[in-house]
């Protein structure tokens, strides 16, 4: 049980969505947008958070696209993992999503979602970030268009009535070779260790990491590094764990000495599989 | 736009019926099914979306009811575990391999078993039952029955 009251507003289309939202905020009520809810009723019930209103944009037609063209793929934000996964149609996403919770919740988790949530994790951000993907944003300026690691650091970098519309992947990378790992404490369905996505690009090494810091990254100075072919595999390892940006994760999952360990070890086998053509 | 606020009439579609309830929007689904319509077969385990034992089947993919609002299962079709009428091949199979002990879990699993047969009407790889199935929890751990009761289902279906 939710023990206040909010209200609810499913709008249409885009426009209704962030004239809802301007009008709640402007009532004086603290409004969020709304897709899986899996976040935000777990937090709502918790009491972590007492929003005022909702906004479900989970009938806005933009926002529910998964379609190829010749530039890509274009998936709409309150998409489900579950939706992306089935599709195919982005290997890398797919295996990632395949990994975010247990299968009912990627039935109702949405892309969107795992990019905007308070959960550190955001693994959906690593395909995103390496395939040099685009997002839509929608708010006070209308549609725009950008790409996503100028919005993504770490977490989603929106204006408050600013909603994600759709994300749209090059087409290169829904072909490029991938890999993905991820690593937990004890089950297979947990927050991860460590978490590792890899994409192929013209023979060029790029990789990205959840779990190991406090956010997820991608780090060109570790590509630099785990692309030397004139380094062993182990001495990428040392010296790719040497460069993680901010300070290793150290919780209940894993103390920061063995989240170090993982990455190091996951890295170095991880090269040593493609190096003999395992990947 | 639909727009909500304070208790409001919506209908819901509900094992084949349309239901006429009073909600606000704050109201869980698992609780209007429980405590508006007495169907109890969703059970409030964890109430965290980690256990699974209130599963249900919105638009033939399970869910789970603690964390879906009632407001937003309007012109979805819901299915419980009471719509099944006791007739479906996942509980004869639950009934056969002895897939339960206490019990408090078994229409959880039963719901993802069923949805499981909606989507993969022949029997799918292991590795996908084992994937769907990981989505419950059962703490009288009779998972091995279980696994059994849906290999029985799908051969019962051949």
């Amino acid at each position: 049980m939710i023990p206040f009251d909010f209200v609810y507003c499913r709008p249409n289309t885009l426009e209704e969505a962030y004239k809802a939202f301007c009008q709640l905020k402007n009532q004086g009520k603290k409004t969020v947008y709304y897709a899986g809810g899996s976040e935000i009723i777990t937090m709502c019930r918790a009491g972590s958070i007492q929003p005022g209103a909702i906004i479900d944009i989970k009938r806005i037609p933009e926002c529910m696209l998964l379609s190829t063209d010749h530039e890509g793929l274009h998936i709409g934000s309150a998409c489900t993992l579950n939706q992306i996964k089935e599709s195919k149609l982005f290997p890398l996403l797919t295996l990632t999503c395949g990994r975010i919770a247990d299968h009912t919740n990627q039935c109702r988790i949405t892309l969107g979602g795992n990019l905007c949530g308070t959960i550190i994790y955001r693994e959906t951000s690593l395909p995103l970030l390496l395939s040099d993907s685009a997002i839509t944003l929608f708010g006070g300026q209308g549609l725009r268009t950008v790409s996503f690691q100028s919005v993504f650091q770490g977490r989603m970098q929106l204006s408050p009535e600013e909603f994600i519309v759709q994300l749209h992947v090059p087409s290169w990378a829904l072909q490029a070779p991938c890999f993905h790992v991820k690593r937990t404490a004890n089950e297979k369905i947990d927050y991860p260790l460590v978490s590792m996505a890899a994409i192929l690009q013209d023979n060029y090494l790029r990789v990205a990491f959840s779990g190991v810091c406090s956010y997820p990254f991608r780090s060109t100075q570790m590509e630099t590094v785990l692309n030397d072919c004139s380094l062993s595999c182990a001495n990428r390892a040392d010296k790719a764990a040497m460069l993680l940006p901010a300070p290793v994760c150290h919780d209940v999952e894993g103390s920061g000495e063995y989240r170090r360990f993982v990455f190091r070890n996951m890295v170095q086998a991880f090269l040593e599989d493609a190096a003999s053509g395992q990947i | 736009m639909v727009r909500y606020e304070g208790k409001t009439v919506i209908t819901l579609n509900i094992n084949g019926e349309p239901h006429e309830l009073a909600v606000r929007p704050s109201d869980l689904l698992l609780d209007v099914l429980r405590e508006q319509l007495g169907l109890t077969a969703a059970k409030p385990g964890c109430k965290n979306g980690d256990c699974g034992a209130c599963t249900i089947i919105i638009d033939g993919w399970p869910a789970k009811a603690c964390l879906v609002l009632a407001v937003e299962a309007e012109g979805h079709v819901i299915l419980t575990v009471e719509g099944l009428g006791g007739t479906a091949a996942i509980q004869k199979a639950f009934v056969e391999k002895n897939a339960f002990q206490c019990g408090y879990c078994t229409s959880g699993f039963l719901m993802v078993c069923h949805a499981l047969q909606m989507q993969h009407p022949a029997m799918p790889e292991e590795h996908v039952i084992e994937e769907w199935l990981q989505s419950n929890l059962c703490r009288c751990t009779s998972y091995q029955e279980i696994r059994k009761a849906v290999h029985s289902m799908y051969n019962k279906e051949k």
